[in-house]
C-alpha cells in the first residue's frame, strides 16, 4: 500500500508539470495584462512596471524563471496585490476555505447519509418518496438562488444570523454559507447512498444474511453499508475538490474571504503569478484527493485491495 | 489521512476491517469532528465586539495595495484618505484646503511652490511629520525602481520626468527641505491644478524608517505607519478592512468616530442585502435594479450626486469608416438621444452628457456640442443630413461594430444605441460584448474596434483631468484623435499662470475637439451610497470623497 501510494505520487509529477505549462501559456495568452486599464499607463511608467516584474524578458526566460523560484518553493508575487506574495495570499485564504468545505462535506455526509439510507430502507413509501422529491429540488435549485434567499429571510427579516462573513463572527457566519454549500451535496449524496443501498439489499449475499436470521440493524452493520458505500466514496474526492474550488458564489455573496473569490479576481486582473499559485494548489489537492480515494477503496473493498 | 495507520494495518494482516479497525475508524472520525468544532470556537474567539463608536463601510474592491504608491484604484484612495494626509485635502463639501500643511505660497513665475507645515503634525507612532518626510516620499513616487502607477501625475516637477526615464538620479527631484517644517517644490512649467494634486495619495507623505525595514510590504497592519486621522490595525483580503483613530493625529480632537471597518462587497446586490440586515452605515454603491424602489422606500438615506466621471462611446480615428469623417460622426452622436438613455435606460439620476467635461469643475464652463439646443425632430433630421453628407444613406446603409465589456448595464445601453441609430439612420450595428481586459487591449491596439465604450473620471477637480485626455501624446487617448489646433490650446494653457485666461484656452480647446466628435459623450456618472440615519457630516462631493473623520454617529449603537 504505502508503494502503491508512492507510485501514485511520483506518477502526479509529470501531471502537474503539464498543469503548469498549460496554465502558464493560458493565462499569457489572455489579452490584457495585470497592469493594464482605462487609465492606461504612460510609456515611462509601463515599462518601469514591465522592468520591476520581469514582464520585458522573453516568455521562455519567465518560465525558466517562475519554474526555478517554485523549485525552491517560491510562487512569485502577486502582480494585482503589489504588497503580497502569492503563498501569502493563498496561505490566507486556505484556511477560510477549508474550514468551510469541511464542515459543508460533513454535514452533506451526515444528512445526506442518514436521509438516503433512511429512504433504502423504506423503499417506496412517502418517506422514500419524499426524500427523492426534496433531493431533486436540492440538486435543481442553484446555490445562487438558495444564497440570497437564506440572506433575506434569515438576515434581513429574521434576524438571527449575519448576512455576511464580516457581519458577524465565529460559528454564526459559518451557519448560512455552511448550508448553501453542502445543500447540493446533501441531495447527491442522498441519492446516491439511497440507489447503492438498494441495490445491496437485493444482492445474494444480503438475502443469505436474512435467511440465516440477523436482524435489519446487523445486516446493515455488517453487511450492506460498507459495499454500499463504495460509489459515495468515489464521488468525495471530486466532490471535495468541487466544494473547495466551486465555492466562489458562496463565497461572494457571504463575502467570504476564501480561495474560489481569489481564483476568480486572480483571473480577471490577469494576476499571472496568483493564478498559476491557485491552479497548482489545486491540482495538488485534486491528486491528493483521489490517492485519498484509491486507499480509502482498499479499505471498504478486499476485492480491490487484493488486485 | 486519520484512517492511514489502520489501512496499513489491514493489508499486514490481510482481514477485512472488523472490530478494532472499525473502533479505530469511528475514533477517527470522531476526532475530525471535535477537531472541526474546535476550528469553528477558535474562529469564534477571534471575533472582535460590534458595539461603540463603529462606523461601518461598503467597499465595491479589495485595494490593490495600501502603499500610496503602488495603488490606483479609487477604493484604495478611499481607505488612503482615512489613513494618510496630503499637503492639501478637503472639506465635506469639496473644498481644497491645506491640510498637512499650514499654508502655501506660489511665486510670481507660477513655478515655486513654498508649503509651511503644521509642525504639530505627528505620525500614528508619535513622531513628528517634517518635511524630510515629503522629500522621501516624492523621490520614492519618481523612482523607476519603486514603478509607481501615477509617478507620472507629478511629472510636472522640475526633473521629474528624466528621474521616470532613468537618465536622472531621484535626488535631482526638485522637492528640497528648506527647513524643517517648509518644504518647497520646484515644477518645469506653471500647472496650475497641481496644487489639487497634492491632495491625491500619491503624494503622501511616507514613514522612511518602515518602508527602509520593511521595503515593498510596508503597508499592511503592525508596520504601516501614517498620518492621518486613522491608523491600519487590521487587513483580510477579500473581507475587512480595520481602522483604528490615531491618537496622535494633530486634529485628533475633531475625529468622532472611533474605528472604521471597511467591508470588501464587489456585489451591489449583496452590500444592499447586508445595509439592509444593519449591518452597514454606508455603502458604496447602489444596484440599478434596487434604485427606483430605494428612491421611494429609503429617500432620505439614498444620496446621489454629480460625479467627475462621464460614460463615452469613443470613434476609433486610425481606421475607416470613421478616420478623416467627421460629419459621420457627427450623425452617429447626434443620433443618440441622451435623455432617453440617461433617464429610462440608466435611469439612476445620471445627466445626460453634452460636453466633454462634466459640470461642478472648478473654474471652468463646459463647452456644449454645437446641436445641444435643437429639439428632438430637428437634431434627428440634422443627423441625417450629415449622415447623407458623409456619402451614406438607406440605399447604402453604414455596417458598424459597438465593442463594450460585459456587464447589464453596458448591454442596456448598447442595445438603445443601436435602436436609436436604426431608426434614425438607419445603420446596421453589431454588438460584441467582451471581458473587459479584452476590450481593453482591443482597444488599444486600434485595429479590430470601430466603436467602444469606456468611462472616464477626473483625479482632480479641473478641467485638465479630462481634457489632457485628448491630447495627440496622451496614453489614454485611445480614440487616436490628434488635433494640432487643440494641442496648441492646451499648451497654451499649460503656460498660463493667469487663471482667467488659462480658463478661456481650456474652454476653446473643449470647443475644438466637441465640434471634431472623437468621441460621443452619453452621460456623466453620479456617485449612488445609501447612508445610515445614524451618520452625520456627509457631504455630497463632485468628487465623491467621504473622510471618515469627517463623519460621526449620532446614537451609539
Amino acid at each position: 500500500m504505502l508503494r502503491f501510494a508512492l507510485l501514485r505520487t511520483l506518477s502526479a509529477i509529470p501531471t502537474l508539470l503539464l498543469v503548469i505549462v498549460v496554465a502558464f501559456i493560458m493565462v499569457r495568452a489572455a489579452p490584457g495584462g495585470p497592469f493594464a486599464d482605462e487609465r492606461v499607463l504612460p510609456p515611462d511608467t509601463a515599462s518601469n512596471l514591465a522592468a520591476a516584474y520581469h514582464l520585458d524578458e522573453s516568455l521562455p526566460q519567465q518560465f525558466w524563471r517562475y519554474l526555478s523560484g517554485l523549485a525552491q518553493g517560491d510562487l512569485g508575487p502577486s502582480y494585482h496585490y503589489r504588497d503580497y506574495t502569492v503563498a501569502e495570499l493563498i496561505g490566507n485564504a486556505v484556511p477560510v476555505s477549508l474550514l468551510l468545505g469541511a464542515l459543508s462535506m460533513l454535514l452533506a455526509l451526515l444528512l445526506g447519509g442518514a436521509a438516503g439510507i433512511a429512504a433504502a430502507l423504506r423503499r417506496n413509501t412517502w418517506f422514500d418518496r419524499g426524500v427523492t422529491a426534496l433531493a431533486m429540488t436540492g440538486i435543481s435549485i442553484p446555490v445562487f438562488v438558495v444564497a440570497p434567499l437564506f440572506v433575506l429571510i434569515f438576515a434581513v427579516w429574521l434576524q438571527w444570523l449575519p448576512a455576511s462573513w464580516s457581519g458577524g463572527s465565529g460559528a454564526q457566519r459559518l451557519v448560512l454559507p455552511v448550508i448553501a454549500l453542502a445543500l447540493p451535496q446533501v441531495a447527491y449524496i442522498a441519492r446516491l447512498v439511497r440507489g447503492s443501498l438498494i441495490e445491496v439489499l437485493g444482492s445474494d449475499f444480503i438475502r443469505t444474511a436474512r435467511a440465516q436470521g440477523l436482524a435489519t440493524s446487523s445486516i446493515l452493520r455488517y453487511h450492506a453499508l460498507k459495499p454500499a458505500l463504495i460509489p459515495l466514496v468515489s464521488y468525495l474526492g471530486p466532490a471535495a475538490a468541487a466544494v473547495l474550488t466551486g465555492a466562489v458564489v458562496v463565497e461572494s455573496i457571504f463575502g467570504i474571504p476564501g480561495l474560489g473569490q481569489l481564483f476568480l479576481q486572480s483571473g480577471l486582473n490577469r494576476d499571472y503569478t496568483l493564478v498559476l499559485g491557485i491552479v497548482i494548489f489545486y491540482a495538488v489537492l485534486v491528486i491528493l484527493l483521489n490517492l485519498l480515494v484509491d486507499l480509502a477503496y482498499g479499505v471498504l473493498d478486499p476485492r480491490i485491495r487484493e488486485r | 489521512m486519520f484512517a492511514t495507520p489502520y489501512i496499513n494495518e489491514q493489508l499486514a494482516y490481510g482481514r477485512a476491517c472488523t472490530g478494532a479497525c472499525r473502533r479505530g475508524i469511528a475514533k477517527a472520525l470522531s476526532l475530525l469532528v471535535l477537531a472541526l468544532f474546535a476550528m469553528a470556537i477558535l474562529a469564534a474567539c477571534n471575533a472582535q465586539p460590534e458595539h461603540g463608536n463603529y462606523l461601518q463601510r461598503g467597499l465595491a474592491a479589495d485595494p490593490e495595495s495600501l502603499d500610496p504608491h503602488k495603488s490606483r484604484s479609487t477604493e484604495a484612495g478611499d481607505v488612503l484618505r482615512d489613513l494618510g494626509e496630503g499637503l492639501m485635502g478637503y472639506s465635506p463639501d469639496g473644498e481644497l484646503e491645506p491640510r498637512a500643511a499650514l499654508r502655501y505660497e506660489l511665486s510670481d513665475d507660477g513655478l515655486e511652490y513654498t508649503f509651511w507645515l503644521r509642525p504639530e503634525a505627528r505620525w500614528s507612532n508619535g513622531s513628528t511629520v517634517t518635511a524630510e518626510d515629503f522629500v522621501f516620499a516624492f523621490r520614492r513616487l519618481v523612482n523607476p525602481d519603486t514603478a509607481a502607477f501615477y509617478a507620472h501625475s507629478v511629472a510636472d516637477i522640475e526633473n521629474a520626468a528624466d528621474i521616470l526615464a532613468g537618465t536622472k538620479p531621484v535626488q535631482a527631484l526638485s522637492v528640497t527641505a528648506a527647513e524643517e517644517f517648509v518644504l518647497q517644490i520646484r515644477l518645469a512649467n506653471p500647472t496650475p491644478y497641481f496644487v489639487a494634486l497634492l491632495s491625491h495619495p500619491s503624494t503622501f507623505p511616507v514613514y522612511a524608517p518602515a518602508a527602509l525595514e520593511h521595503g515593498d510590504a510596508f503597508a499592511r497592519p503592525g508596520r504601516f505607519v501614517t498620518n492621518g486621522a486613522y491608523r491600519l490595525v487590521g487587513w483580510q483580503l477579500g473581507a475587512t478592512i480595520e481602522l483604528q483613530r490615531n491618537e496622535h493625529y494633530w486634529n485628533n480632537a475633531a475625529t468622532a468616530i472611533d474605528r472604521v471597518r471597511y467591508h470588501v462587497i464587489p456585489e451591489p446586490m449583496v452590500e444592499l442585502n447586508r445595509y439592509r440586515a444593519g449591518e452597514l452605515h454606508i455603502t458604496s454603491n447602489v444596484p440599478s435594479e434596487a434604485f427606483q424602489r430605494l428612491r421611494e422606500e429609503r429617500p432620505d438615506e439614498l444620496r446621489v450626486a454629480q460625479k467627475l466621471s462621464v460614460y463615452y462611446y469613443g470613434f476609433n480615428l486610425t481606421r475607416p469608416p470613421f478616420r478623416d469623417n467627421p460629419a459621420l460622426r457627427q450623425a452617429l452622436s447626434m443620433a443618440v438621444d441622451r435623455e432617453v438613455l440617461a433617464e429610462q435606460i440608466v435611469g439612476r439620476g445620471e445627466a445626460p452628457a453634452y460636453s466633454w467635461v462634466p459640470p461642478g469643475v472648478n473654474n471652468y464652463e463646459p463647452r456644449r456640442l454645437a446641436y445641444a439646443d435643437l429639439g428632438v425632430e430637428e437634431r434627428r433630421s440634422a443627423a441625417r443630413d450629415a449622415y447623407a453628407q458623409a456619402g451614406y444613406g438607406n440605399d447604402n446603409p453604414l455596417k458598424v461594430e459597438i465593442r463594450y465589456n460585459t456587464s447589464d448595464a453596458n448591454q442596456r445601453i448598447a442595445l438603445a444605441i443601436q435602436s436609436m441609430w436604426r431608426d434614425t439612420l438607419g445603420l446596421q450595428t453589431t454588438l460584441v460584448n467582451e471581458e473587459f481586459q479584452v476590450l481593453l487591449s482591443n482597444v488599444q491596439a486600434m485595429q479590430v474596434t470601430e466603436v467602444f465604450r469606456l468611462s472616464w473620471s477626473g483625479d482632480y477637480n479641473d478641467a485638465h483631468a479630462f481634457l489632457q485626455v485628448l491630447q495627440s501624446n496622451a496614453s489614454s487617448n485611445l480614440a487616436g484623435y490628434r488635433s494640432e489646433e487643440f494641442d496648441n490650446l492646451m499648451q497654451r494653457a499649460a503656460e498660463q499662470t493667469d487663471a482667467e485666461r488659462r480658463r478661456r484656452y481650456l474652454e476653446d480647446a473643449e470647443q475644438v475637439a466637441l465640434a471634431e466628435h472623437p468621441v460621443i459623450p452619453l452621460y456623466f456618472f453620479v456617485s449612488k451610497h445609501l447612508v445610515s440615519p445614524d451618520v452625520s457630516g456627509w457631504g455630497d462631493n463632485v468628487l465623491d470623497y467621504h473622510y471618515s473623520q469627517h463623519l460621526s454617529l449620532n446614537a451609539a449603537n
